[in-house]
């Protein structure tokens, strides 16, 4: 439906003029954009904003790593999304606090092994351990969330999980209220040898170390869903779960296994997200989640790899996109217009292009 | 599972099994309960004096209603399995309540012995008192097991009382309850005729209800349910009989008693029950604004809250002299007629692009506008216009006709406004849902291919849900700004489309009357996303006690407290289908003559995953 581009109706002209005006917009700002980092007087960079003071290479390439590594952490989120929307056809928006819960139980393990004073003489093995402990409680979380809340809808209409979801988003959001407090909690601080910038491309340790154990949660995804049998059967049940079941594949210990995976990924992303801010609150887990589900989008729902695409290009775009195309327009404040750029990438890219960059992976249903 | 421990498991029981797993379940219940801090926080609030508060009141109902759960006989027991006696019923309940008090009792030991208070903020030792009554671990220990058994006694028996005395004594506990409840209302009310008397022995001077009171309030209503049984679904049954002129003679009779009721109810009461009334008026407008986009035209918008923002900063902005960019300082009313449009463009803007898309992908995308939309008006860029996170301040009240003004400082005349655009919003939706724009979107929500195989323009008909909803959800924001004098973005978080969202599911989708209920009872006891309901003391905890809501509404009852006729049947296809089946209504035959099958079967639709 969406992919037919000749106007009929007015919704559709307006379509149309919205899209053309999107990118019009981002061509002008990119023009713009390099027109004053050609040089700060150009006429038309001056033309268009006359305060452009323009990037230095060092700045610009700070966005670009700080994009790719919180990119990569929308990305594992994304996994969660895109696997259970593959298989049971619904948002689970509940994700995103599953994140959070992955992000709350870094920071107490961290702590705690920080008071015991493991956390800095042996920081590589504590890091594992609580990636380990994060991972396992949030596996848990999304496994009882399934049981509980997801498998007696199985044969709702679609909206019926969306909301459950909603609300279970705001259960778990205000659990971790009431228990743990409203407050924002810090994690214990990085050794020096990880934050300090490395010499040779000025990058900070911690990025790096997001990106690589993004890369390697990734791979062993991508084992278990394509060289494993327990894989074979997912990708069964995604295509069709009537038929999967008749085959032999028992549907119900294959969602929860989906399920299971998408919630240690979360919990995998949610220490990398203590690694990266240090920090975590409540509502940690609402905007990383709606922007890990604009990755799933944008790289097809239901494709793995594209879902890593897509959390990688969201986050450069909501890193740069500020700097790179408002900044040049003359909008003031970008930086605090960052989240509401990322909400706009969704918009867009739902516009523009609802199955995705890579192509989407659902089942027949699913795809009327 | 063919491991050992999983043929262990297989040996015993069913029964007993779930026996276990309720009893387990509720232990666990009681523990998050005790660790999330409402036992301790909410036992300032006393029910009956001075024997319940409400903090042990939410502690004590996790073993009773493992006891009722326990009592209710299973329906799949099997062939084979012989269905329990009621001595057999009567031990699990008790055995299920006892788990469940164990859980505290455990819980009361870990306290005594371990520090957890790090991550665990309630880990204290006030719940510690709580648990132990004061008096130590060791008698903490006893009695919640104690209390646990025989609460799941009581719960297991009461299952097997008959159905006429069980609603008899529901309605005891629940008056008692109410009656406490709604204290401040009562108190205030009667104070508005002049009737302190009336109630003077009821209440304990510190609020809750006395022993006294507790007794009269429940043989009362012991003694009305057991002699009105029945009675009042003859009465219904009755009206719903009647036809032509005589029906709406009935109707229009209830309608000007509730009008009467509504326009003397404020006159009675002070200032802070008439402010409780305004917020719960305020939340019935926007919840019947939602109704008409989710409830009639089946669109789930998650951004409700930018159509109530859009409104209030317009109104502001519009009215305000303190409007930084432009400010004509419009009278409110002529503001509202350009609200309305600004609201009707908006409504199409948010609507046009994403009318197409599929159900789940527009409920995130308008999830998404809402948060656009509370981002530009607190972003430095556009603060030259909105003020930013300062927001704009001491705007004026209505001004009506010069007469009086309507602002904050006067809960009634707020609550007079709200009241008048309350009636304009029902009006619109009971007329709406029977015109044919109406019946156009209930059948886009039913079934939109269809729908458009009909000749209904969908998309137009969606939009038209949008502007609508649109249109009511500005009425509140315009209101909403001359009530608080002031506007700023953190009024218009996703959390209050939540929970208007909320609001309308728990009241029930696309019926006037059960959205109306839902603001009245979840916004009036619980309270909204910034303002307090009655029971002040849950504000801590009423979005946990939402997200739960909306969990069991829609596992439980997705068709809301007071249902539409229509949506419980498309929510509940393959059981009206089968019911209709067993009547002999339909037939799965296809050959049979199409007289038979009739229309019901062209509601099969998309009833699969």
């Amino acid at each position: 439906m969406a992919n037919n581009w000749a106007p009929k109706t007015k919704v559709d002209w307006f379509l149309t003029v919205l899209r053309v005006l999107a990118l019009g917009v981002v061509t002008v700002g990119l023009l713009a954009f390099i027109a004053q980092q050609i040089s700060v007087d150009n006429p038309f960079a001056r033309l268009i904003n006359p305060d452009a003071t323009g990037l230095t290479v060092a700045q610009f390439r700070g966005l670009v790593i700080s994009g790719l590594s919180q990119g990569a952490m929308y990305g594992l989120i994304a996994l969660g999304y895109s696997m259970v929307y593959g298989v049971l056809g619904f948002i689970n928006f509940a994700h995103g606090e599953v994140f959070m819960v992955g992000a709350m139980t870094g920071m107490i393990t961290s702590n705690k092994l920080d008071d015991a004073g493991l956390w800095e003489s042996n920081f590589i093995g504590s890091l594992l351990f609580i990636v380990v402990v994060s991972m396992l409680v949030c596996t848990l979380t999304a496994v009882i969330m399934e049981r509980v809340a997801y498998r007696p809808l199985r044969k709702a209409p679609r909206l019926i999980p969306l909301i459950t979801s909603i609300g279970i988003s705001f259960f778990i959001q205000n659990t971790s209220v009431v228990l743990l407090g409203p407050t924002s909690k810090a994690y214990p601080d990085m050794p020096d040898w990880l934050t300090a910038k490395r010499t040779f491309l000025e990058i900070e340790g911690t990025k790096i170390l997001v990106i690589c154990v993004a890369a390697l949660a990734m791979l062993g995804l991508w084992l278990l869903v394509e060289r494993t049998k327990t894989g074979k059967a997912m990708r069964a049940v995604a295509e069709d779960q009537e038929i999967a079941g008749l085959m032999g594949v028992n549907v119900n210990r294959t969602i929860v296994k989906v399920f299971a995976v998408g919630g240690a990924m979360a919990g995998v992303a949610g220490i990398l997200w203590g690694v990266l801010f240090r920090s975590v609150i409540h509502y940690t887990g609402f905007l990383p989640g709606i922007k890990a589900f604009s990755s799933a989008v944008v790289g097809g729902i239901g494709n793995l790899g594209g879902s890593m695409a897509g959390g990688l290009f969201i986050g450069l775009a909501e890193s740069t996109g500020p700097l790179l195309i408002l900044e040049p327009l003359g909008v003031s404040g970008v930086s605090q217009l960052r989240d509401a750029v990322a909400f706009a990438m969704l918009i867009g890219v739902l516009l523009l292009k609802p199955s995705g960059l890579f192509g989407e992976r659902l089942s027949a249903e699913d795809r009327a | 599972m063919t491991t050992t421990a999983g043929l262990l498991i297989r040996r015993v029981p069913a029964a007993w099994r779930r026996v276990v797993r309720i009893g387990a379940l509720g232990a666990l219940g009681q523990v998050f309960i005790s660790l999330s801090g409402m036992p301790v926080r909410l036992d300032v609030r006393e029910i009956v004096v001075p024997i319940l508060s409400l903090g042990y009141l939410v502690v004590l109902a996790a073993p009773l209603v493992v006891g009722v759960l326990l009592g209710r006989r299973p329906e799949h027991s099997g062939f084979l399995a012989n269905p329990p006696s009621n001595r057999d019923l009567v031990i699990g309940a008790t055995t299920g309540g006892l788990m469940a008090g164990g859980g505290l009792s455990i819980l009361a030991l870990l306290l005594a012995g371990f520090d957890l208070r790090d991550p665990l903020i309630n880990w204290s030792p006030q719940l510690l008192e709580f648990l132990s009554f004061g008096r130590g671990t060791g008698a903490g220990f006893i009695v919640w097991l104690v209390i646990g058994a025989g609460l799941g006694m009581v719960g297991g028996t009461l299952r097997l009382a008959t159905s006429r005395t069980q609603k008899v004594i529901m309605t005891m506990a629940l008056t008692v309850v109410a009656a406490a409840i709604l204290e401040s209302l009562v108190v205030d009310l009667v104070e508005g005729v002049k009737l302190e008397a009336l109630v003077e022995w009821m209440y304990a001077p510190r609020g809750g209800v006395t022993l006294l009171g507790a007794a009269v309030l429940a043989i009362v209503s012991g003694v009305l349910s057991f002699v009105g049984q029945g009675r009042i679904k003859t009465v219904q049954a009755r009206v719903q009989a009647m036809e032509g002129p005589k029906r709406t003679r009935v109707n229009l009779t209830l309608i000007a008693g509730v009008g009467v009721v509504m326009i003397l109810l404020p006159l009675l009461v002070g200032k802070l029950t008439n402010e409780l009334l305004a917020n719960v008026g305020l939340f019935v407008l926007l919840a019947l604004g939602l109704n008409v986009v989710v409830g009639l035209a089946g669109i789930l918008d998650l951004g409700y809250v930018a159509f109530f923002a859009v409104g209030s900063y317009s109104t502001a902005v519009l009215t305000a002299a303190t409007s930084p960019r432009i400010a004509p300082e419009l009278p409110w009313f002529v503001a509202l007629i350009l609200v309305i449009f600004i609201a009707i463009l908006v409504g199409l803007f948010i609507g046009a692009p994403v009318i197409r898309m599929r159900g789940d992908y527009l409920a995130i995308v308008t999830l998404g506008f809402g948060e656009i939309i509370r981002l530009l008006f607190l972003s430095d860029w556009l603060s030259g216009w909105f003020g930013g996170s300062q927001g704009i301040t001491a705007i004026d009240g209505v001004d009506v006709f010069g007469l009086l003004t309507v602002d904050g400082t006067n809960p009634r005349r707020v609550f007079y406004l709200v009241l008048f655009f309350c009636a304009i919003a029902i009006y619109i939706s009971w007329r709406l849902e029977r015109s044919r724009l109406g019946r156009a979107w209930m059948a886009v929500r039913e079934d939109e291919p269809v729908a458009e195989a009909m000749g209904i323009n969908t998309v137009n008909v969606k939009l038209m849900a949008f502007v609508v909803g649109a249109v009511l959800g500005s009425f509140g924001g315009a209101i909403f700004v001359a009530k608080v004098g002031s506007v700023f973005p953190t009024s218009f978080l996703i959390l209050v489309s939540i929970i208007i969202l909320v609001v309308v599911i728990f009241g029930g989708m696309g019926n006037i009357f059960g959205v109306i209920a839902g603001a009245v009872v979840l916004i009036g006891v619980l309270g909204g996303p910034k303002q307090p309901g009655l029971l002040v003391e849950f504000s801590e905890f009423k979005l946990l006690i939402y997200g739960a809501l909306l969990v069991w509404m829609m596992l439980a009852r997705p068709e809301g407290l007071i249902p539409s006729a229509r949506r419980s049947r498309e929510l509940h296809q393959e059981e009206f289908l089968q019911d209709a089946w067993l009547r002999g209504e339909i037939d799965t035959d296809e050959s049979n003559d199409p007289q038979t099958a009739g229309p019901t079967q062209t509601t099969d639709s998309d009833g699969g995953p």
